[in-house]
């Protein structure tokens, strides 16, 4: 077996193996599940990294089988980042979920609600966490619909692990306009079959789709997945469940869940179609920004802490959509657009930024409401007093998203604001410069009422210490990477935008 | 023991930042009731600083010069440069951080979130001197926006309603010139190629002739992103309102740190990127003279309506830190030279006044003005450093401020602008008509009974907490040497001379 | 038109009212229902459009996607009758809405004026 095999391998099937070893439910088979899950992916990611930073991307067909038949696994510096990205959160959110339960050895998961919660909890984190892994790895479009398919039903289901009639409600509505993207999403497959003849991303790419068979196709499937990713207008769905769900769920659905949408979008509009059209990406630019605008202005009407952070989620996946006008600065003329370093390093990174960020937000938050048993903006008064690891990582990742330094968010910004203003785009560089100064503002928002004097009377339960730290150490994370973030720019030039010309 | 190999060391630049950065945020883990550990963290980091700063100095002063870099993505790097001009400020910084935070101890004693705020006034202190060593406009913003974040918390730190709002006027004021800033900066990028700082600036004469609107716009978005800071007018009014934090915030930050970023900003703009040359030839250094000059004059007429006497001195902030704009801004070395004493003249003379008022708030409660009477029996020392510095502030020799005045007269005259000098003579006197009746009432007006009362009963051997007094008097014995001991070559106007002659303006 | 073509045509038919249903069927047993015929519509899509370049020759790729497709799809509608159960369960009604009786305020409302 060669490293790339090895690697990939471990990626997929580890955290699959592990949601099996997890169903055997008792607290030591959860552990076990969570730890193994953690290592395959950490070191798969890590593996993987250095094999496409030293090799260019890799490829392995699973036993032996090449396309058209057998399947393969594909990774290019893209698929990599976010593999390791998703492996981070990932640990850390493990981690978190080993105390967020109740402690997990003495948890009776038959009958307390909270260790049913931990027992489904477990094994259908991991096996979403395969799903995802197998979305940043497949080459071939039906793969991605399985991938997206199995990631989409267990994401649904874990909204439902809060037994509130609101959580339950919106997880069934995700769930619905889950199946309905991938409804479209799979249309669209159908069509680019039957025009094209073939699945594999690299032979459709080469094929260079175009006319109004592959435009038809590219809507439909643009529309299946902005509803998952939530883009503006279809992110009505986001908000109820991201803040309905426990919080390591919501953790996981806001920082990872949705870039596996925004991945397949990637690759579909840049990679496959090379860039589709100008009016298109200025379409999804617009959506973008739009989404921007409206998300913040509504997270900062928010209430309650969690619905704060899931409007931010709408508002903060506008700025990766922002990007893709940006990519294509000199238009698409001519066979081989001259695609925008600094848009791609800066859009990812920003998603990079935003998936630690916002694990570490929800996370925090999660630890805020669990000590005061409230939700509500007002029932977290003073809390920083009493936890300051976690005002500090709530801190940090608002920086991020703020694109404040030193985070990730603000060297992301720097460069779509360098490529915005070298091809004169000044719409852009206002969007992303008011949508940063809205994003201060409600988090400022959280930050005040958490500091405020007069703590809130009634219990403080006090929050294991493993929770506060693994909300910390994502935000530390997406910091450091505002200082350096040198090794992601370059394993993200390894294959690039259009990695298969 | 020997220092030599250190003096060689590319990474003290580096050092110099870690030494407040370590320590805040070890800090912020700690426990509110930990404050020996605490205290000791902050002074240890307080006299780490200073010691390298020393030997940083004592290298330039050899010739040598600094440079570490750390790459963020290929084209944008942390470059922190220690030279001449950085170690100004940087010095500047270092010396009254470790004053103050014997003053903060002592002055927050017993109060509560004191974690929280010794935490953040060390990042702010790691922020002020990394943006003094930005060896490029990246770096410079990097740490100019930590720094707007990380004053936020002392800015509320008492949690007052009124400080929850002043703290929103701060961030109104900075992160709304702070993302005008960051556009500009980047569209400097754009433009220029670089972002590098070099003497002489780095923008090329043709090119700015060639397209003058956008360069003129890239200016102005800059000098809006540092004269926020540096409290231009218009953009100064979040200054007087910062005022209801805690003294050794106003005394460090709102005299000193944030402020002298933003005026150390417009040094770099003018020269570093820019270019002075092409600054004047562009006409934005004349519009940066202009704009310096009627803040000077019209805080200076404001301040003389104000009762509070921290909002004295916010406004007499305003209208000094002008002073710098303005020198740097002509086209004369001296006059340069001028800008650069009074960064350092006037930091330690308003830390002088703002240590002063802090003392006379805790011991007597004293906020006002028209109840300071009768002040100066009561504290005689105090007293005795409020004078030095509000002296120095009007300009009078030996104190530091007449230097300045006399250099930036010179270096007016030299530019060919003598309209400088009538500004210069009516800040004097605007200076003198709020100054000299507050040390009158002081000196000469009867124990007013809204102090006296309380402070009847055996009187303590020393008129404060001498952790209080000592700063104060320290710095007003800084002010009153930078004076008399100009001629020496490590006075700052020695040291301003040689950042002249080693050409890194 | 071939008997091919009619499949195709049928099959966007049937995915169009389909989708029609569940934008606007409140029942979630509808919306189970419409989604899998959604899928259904796909399937002969998927079947029927390649076939039609050569009808002669089976062409096998389709007709494993459609098998995984259906095995995929009796997962998804296994997933969403169980989670319309919970709602019913613990909303007591069939529909996407929430009874305001046993729920607090709704948090989607803006903040009152202070």
């Amino acid at each position: 077996m060669t490293g790339a095999e090895l690697w990939t391998t471990a990626a997929v099937f580890g955290p699959l193996l592990a949601s099996l070893v997890a169903l055997g439910g008792r607290p030591a088979a959860l552990k076990a599940g969570l730890l193994l899950g953690s290592v395959t992916t950490l070191a798969g990611s890590l593996g993987l990294w250095l094999q496409v930073l030293q090799h260019g991307p890799v490829r392995h067909l699973l036993g032996g089988w090449g396309a058209p038949l057998g399947i393969e696994l594909w990774a290019d510096g893209f698929s990599v980042v976010m593999l390791a990205v998703t492996a981070l959160v990932g640990a850390a959110v493990s981690l978190y979920s080993l105390s967020y339960f109740g402690d997990l050895s003495t948890l009776d998961a038959e009958t307390s609600p909270a260790g049913r919660a931990a027992r489904y909890f477990v094994p259908l984190w991991l096996l979403l966490w395969s799903a995802l892994n197998g979305i940043y790895l497949s080459a071939d479009l039906f793969n991605l619909y399985v991938t997206l398919e199995i990631l989409g039903l267990a994401a649904a289901a874990l909204v439902t692990l809060a037994v509130t009639p609101r959580a339950t409600v919106a997880g069934m509505r995700y769930l619905i306009v889950s199946l309905v993207g991938s409804m479209l999403f799979l249309l669209g497959v159908a069509l680019l079959y039957t025009e094209f003849g073939t699945l594999a991303l690299e032979e459709l790419s080469a094929a260079a789709p175009g006319g109004p068979m592959a435009a038809t196709s590219l809507a439909l499937m643009t529309v299946g997945m902005a509803a998952k990713t939530a883009l503006f207008p279809l992110h009505a769905w986001l908000p109820p469940a991201h803040a309905g769900a426990p919080a390591p769920a919501s953790a996981l659905l806001s920082a990872v869940v949705v870039k596996g949408s925004f991945f397949i979008l990637v690759r579909l509009w840049f990679a496959v179609y090379g860039g589709g059209s100008e009016a298109g990406l200025v379409l999804m630019g617009g959506l973008g920004a739009a989404a921007i605008l409206w998300g913040s202005v509504l997270a900062l009407r928010q209430r309650s802490l969690k619905r704060v952070i899931a409007y931010s989620t709408v508002a903060q996946l506008g700025y990766m959509f922002v990007m893709f006008p940006l990519l294509a600065p000199e238009g698409l003329g001519g066979p081989d657009p001259r695609w925008s370093d600094d848009a791609w390093i800066g859009g990812i990174l920003l998603a990079v930024s935003h998936a630690l960020a916002k694990a570490s937000m929800f996370m925090a938050a999660g630890n805020m409401s669990y000590a005061v048993a409230r939700d509500g903006l007002r029932d977290i008064s003073g809390v920083a007093h009493r936890l300051p690891m976690s005002f500090l990582a709530f801190g940090l990742g608002g920086l991020s998203l703020a694109g404040l330094p030193p985070s990730a968010g603000f060297v992301g910004k720097w460069l779509l604001l360098r490529e915005a203003l070298s091809a004169g785009g000044w719409f852009w560089v206002a969007i992303i410069t008011v949508g940063g100064l809205l994003t201060i503002a409600y988090v400022l928002k959280v930050l005040r009422h958490a500091l405020d004097r007069e703590a809130s009377d009634g219990d403080f339960r006090p929050v294991p210490r493993r929770m506060e730290w693994a909300a910390l150490l994502l935000a530390l994370a997406s910091a450091s990477l505002g200082v350096r973030a040198t090794e992601v720019f370059q394993v993200l030039l390894q294959g690039g935008v259009q990695p298969w010309t | 023991m020997d220092v030599t190999p250190l003096l060689a060391w590319d990474a003290l630049p580096l050092a110099v930042v870690l030494s407040s950065f370590v320590p805040g945020v070890m800090i912020m883990f700690l426990k509110e009731e930990q404050a020996r550990l605490r205290n000791s963290l902050n002074m240890a980091g307080a006299v780490a600083k200073v010691a390298l700063v020393g030997l940083m100095l004592q290298g330039v002063a050899g010739g040598a010069s600094y440079e570490w870099a750390l790459e963020v993505v290929p084209g944008l790097s942390l470059t922190l440069r220690g030279d001449a001009l950085a170690l100004l400020f940087v010095t500047l910084s270092a010396v009254l951080w470790l004053v103050t935070t014997l003053y903060a101890i002592a002055y927050l004693e017993g109060s509560a979130n004191r974690t929280r705020f010794f935490a953040f006034f060390s990042l702010c202190v790691t922020a002020t001197t990394g943006l003094a060593m930005a060896g490029d406009l990246f770096t410079f913003v990097f740490f100019y926006e930590a720094l707007t974040w990380a004053t936020y918390p002392l800015v509320v730190h008492k949690g007052t309603p009124e400080a929850i709002r002043a703290g929103r006027t701060y961030l109104y004021y900075t992160l709304g010139a702070g993302a005008i800033l960051v556009v500009g900066a980047v569209w400097f990028q754009v433009e220029a190629g670089t972002v590098q700082f070099a003497a002489g600036g780095v923008v090329d004469a043709t090119a700015v002739a060639s397209g003058p609107i956008t360069w003129a716009f890239i200016f102005a978005f800059l000098l809006i992103g540092m004269g926020v800071k540096s409290a231009l007018f218009p953009i100064h009014g979040w200054l007087p309102t910062a005022m209801v934090a805690p003294a050794p915030v106003s005394a460090l930050l709102h005299a000193v740190a944030v402020v002298k970023a933003g005026a150390f900003g417009i040094t770099r703009l003018l020269h570093s990127l820019f270019g002075i040359e092409v600054a004047w030839e562009m006409g934005a250094a004349v519009a940066v003279a202009a704009l310096a000059a009627f803040t000077i004059v019209y805080a200076s007429v404001r301040a003389l309506s104000q009762d509070d006497l921290k909002k004295v001195l916010a406004f007499s902030t305003v209208s000094q830190l002008s002073y710098i704009a303005l020198g740097v801004a002509l086209l004369d070395p001296l006059a340069h030279v001028g800008g650069l004493i009074h960064l350092v003249h006037q930091g330690i003379m308003k830390i002088t006044l703002f240590f002063c008022a802090g003392l006379i708030a805790q011991t007597l409660g004293v906020k006002k003005i028209s109840d300071m009477g009768g002040v100066a029996r009561r504290m005689p020392l105090t007293m005795a450093a409020f004078t030095v510095g509000a002296v120095g502030m009007i300009g009078l020799p030996p104190v530091a401020g007449f230097i300045s005045k006399w250099y930036l007269g010179l270096g007016a005259l030299g530019a060919g602008q003598p309209w400088v000098i009538g500004v210069l003579l009516a800040s004097s006197l605007l200076n003198a008509a709020y100054f000299l009746p507050i040390l009158r009432t002081a000196y000469f007006d009867d124990p007013d009974p809204s102090w006296a009362r309380g402070a009847e009963g055996p009187r303590p051997r020393l008129e404060a907490d001498w952790r209080l007094v000592l700063p104060a008097v320290t710095t007003a014995v800084f002010s009153l040497a930078a004076g008399l001991l100009a001629a020496s070559s490590w006075s700052p106007l020695g040291w301003a001379i040689l950042i002249i002659e080693q050409g890194v303006l | 038109m071939t008997s091919l073509d009619l499949y195709v045509w049928a099959g966007v038919v049937v995915f169009l009212l389909a989708l029609h249903a569940v934008v606007t069927r409140a029942h979630l047993l509808w919306k189970v229902l419409a989604i899998n015929l959604m899928g259904t519509g796909v399937f002969l899509i998927l079947l029927a459009a390649p076939a039609r370049r050569d009808p002669m020759v089976a062409d096998p790729l389709p007709q494993g996607m459609v098998l995984t497709g259906i095995v995929v799809a009796v997962a998804a509608t296994a997933l969403a009758l169980g989670m319309a159960l919970r709602v019913m369960a613990r909303t007591g009604s069939p529909f996407l809405t929430v009874d305001p009786e046993t729920e607090e305020p709704d948090p989607d409302a803006p903040e009152p004026p202070r």
